[in-house]
């Protein structure tokens, strides 16, 4: 099956004419027209548009770039010109939205000739670590049909990890690419805040937001990152940093490379085949060469509580563009404007978009805001420092993405907090805006992947990639792949 | 332990532009107040000489010439995303006082 192979691959026969694009595409089209009856992962199904493309690139007969004729799929909160993109929203879902321009990460993809199939399932607005906050449904976890797939990139890390893409774009702002990764036994990359553009996707929480992509190997995710990287006129957020050769850089040895494990990631009765399989992972770096130093991070256990409220807070303020003049959906006759306005949002958002509104709308109330959001604005600093302080010590840390694997579906609908806790090891990284990566690195007994989570010093990739492709080189587990 | 009346909640709904069904209403208390208790775990965390973070590269006032950019999509265009009816390129939308 020509969609299982890696981008690297591809690239390789592509170049060499033992394979086409269109027929790269249509094995992918073939896959999600077998699986997806049973995964949810594609919410918008783009093949005419895409067989097209490919046609017209197979033509040029030109394959310079690594991703030029790669088929890929979008979280549906990536903007593309003629595209419906709803962030799986009712609010945008009804009078489907079809924005008239294309996301920076998008424009730069098609410069390069890498070929958008379709749209992957998030949580509403990205809210969420499951993608049951979809309205579209639930995505089922290709390893185990009955459990989550993680999310809010959970639609990207399904298809990626069922081989109906090589490569799913996902969005990251409390770890919605480094957890769905590690559920589904996918490579994740969370960039550095700023590493690559915003514009034209879908806005969470601004201040944390990142743009990145699941792979089924480090080296793919280096390719991509090195293509969609840099700074953009369009968001002024991104950082006017030289994006260095990813792919070159990775393939140096991890000799001397200091690894920390920050204890406060391996809490008394977390799941045990969890420590077992970071505990591992720690000794083959060492046999590669890295030395393990056991480090602290102290504020990490205020991470979740301190995202809960910057993100809600942040979110409330991005979700008032959704009033239903501009886009989306639309309610006949109503009395006056507020009318208006409250049936809309009412109708049109889903429960736990709802419920961080109102946590957010609270939070910045009058009399509020030095209590919540600026209290949480300095615990932030608190937690950045820790990790300034680390990376005096070490080059990386390891942890694990997730205090357990994928769990089953409707486990945690009716209990917030306890959702909000699965996110304990990868927010703290959101809110230092630092660059994560997610590797597969085990599974449990009963089939489930597990995977750890690489952290760097901002703007520190390339390191980052150094050690999950060294990683990558002596072990089989990103291999694997379920049986649907 | 934080825990919010049902008038606080219709309170913050009405700011939020939400309305919500007495059962919502009822639901959404009891969970902002579990969401708010665990938050107030901030209160244990000193912060009398920390600086907040809002930027968290350090990027400051990022400036650009004050150009148009129509190239990248005409009002138009951006017009026609709109549900409600367009009288000479603007949207009509409902009147603000009935």
């Amino acid at each position: 099956m020509l969609s299982s192979l890696t981008i690297a691959q591809a690239h390789e026969q592509l170049k060499t004419k033992k394979i086409s694009s269109q027929e790269l595409v249509q094995s992918c089209i073939d896959r999600i027209e077998s699986v997806d009856k049973n995964l949810n992962a594609v919410v918008f199904r783009n093949f005419d548009r895409a067989l097209e493309e490919a046609k017209r690139i197979d033509t040029q007969g030109t394959f310079d770039h690594p991703l030029t004729g790669i088929p890929y799929l979008a979280k549906d909160v990536y903007c593309e010109a003629g595209v419906p993109t709803t962030a799986c929203s009712n609010i945008l879902r009804d009078k489907t939205y079809i924005p008239p321009f294309d996301s920076t990460t998008k424009k730069r993809l098609k410069a390069v000739g890498a070929i958008s199939i379709g749209k992957a399932n998030t949580d509403e607005f990205t809210c969420g670590g499951s993608t049951e906050w979809s309205c579209y449904g639930v995505t089922k976890n290709p390893w185990d049909l009955t459990r989550v797939p993680g999310g809010s990139s959970g639609g990207s890390a399904a298809a990626v990890a069922a081989d109906e893409c090589l490569f799913a774009l996902g969005t990251d702002t409390g770890g919605s690419i480094r957890q769905p990764a590690s559920y589904c036994n996918c490579t994740g990359i969370k960039v550095t805040y700023g590493r690559t553009s915003r514009y034209g996707v879908m806005s969470f929480a601004s201040s944390l937001d990142s743009i990145g992509t699941l792979a089924k190997t480090t080296e793919d995710a280096a390719i991509i990152l090195g293509t969609i990287a840099g700074k953009d006129p369009l968001d002024a957020t991104t950082g006017d940093i030289p994006v260095p050769d990813y792919r070159r850089d990775m393939k140096q040895d991890i000799k001397g490379l200091r690894i920390g494990l920050p204890k406060e990631y391996f809490l008394d009765g977390m799941d045990p085949e969890v420590d077992t399989a970071i505990r591992a992972a720690a000794k083959t770096f060492e046999s590669l060469g890295a030395t393990i130093v056991d480090i602290s991070l102290p504020n990490t256990a205020y991470g979740v509580a301190t995202y809960y409220v910057i993100a809600p807070c942040e979110l409330s303020s991005n979700m008032a563009r959704y009033d239903g003049l501009r886009f989306g959906h639309t309610a006949p006759k109503p009395k006056d404007l507020l009318d208006y306005y409250t049936r809309i949002r009412s109708e049109g958002f889903g429960p736990e978009v709802k419920r961080r509104i109102m946590i957010g709308t609270y939070a910045l109330s009058a009399g509020y805001y030095d209590a919540y959001y600026l209290k949480a604005q300095k615990i932030r600093t608190l937690v950045r420092q820790d990790f300034d302080n680390a990376f005096n010590a070490v080059d990386v840390l390891l942890t694990p993405c997730a205090p357990t694997p994928a769990f089953t579906i409707g486990a945690h609908t009716n209990d917030p907090v306890q959702m909000y806790l699965e996110d304990a090891f990868t927010i703290p990284a959101s809110l230092a805006g630092i660059p994560g990566l997610a590797i597969p690195c085990g599974f449990s007994k009963n089939t489930l992947p597990i995977g750890m989570q690489l952290l760097g010093p901002q703007f520190g990739e390339s390191t980052l990639f150094r050690a999950g492709h060294a990683y990558e080189q002596a072990t089989e587990w990103h291999k694997k792949r379920p049986t649907i | 332990m934080s825990s919010l009346t049902k008038a606080q909640v219709e309170h913050i709904a009405k700011l939020a532009r939400l309305s919500l069904t007495p059962a919502e209403t009822e639901k959404m208390a009891k969970e902002l107040s579990s969401i708010l208790t665990y938050v107030e775990k901030l209160n244990e965390v000193q912060t009398d000489d920390v600086e907040p973070t809002a930027q968290v590269t350090g990027l400051e006032t990022v400036l650009r010439p004050d150009e148009i950019l129509q190239d990248i999509i005409s009002p138009d265009a951006l017009l026609d995303c709109s549900p409600l009816p367009k009288t000479e390129h603007q949207i009509q939308s409902p009147h603000a006082h009935g």
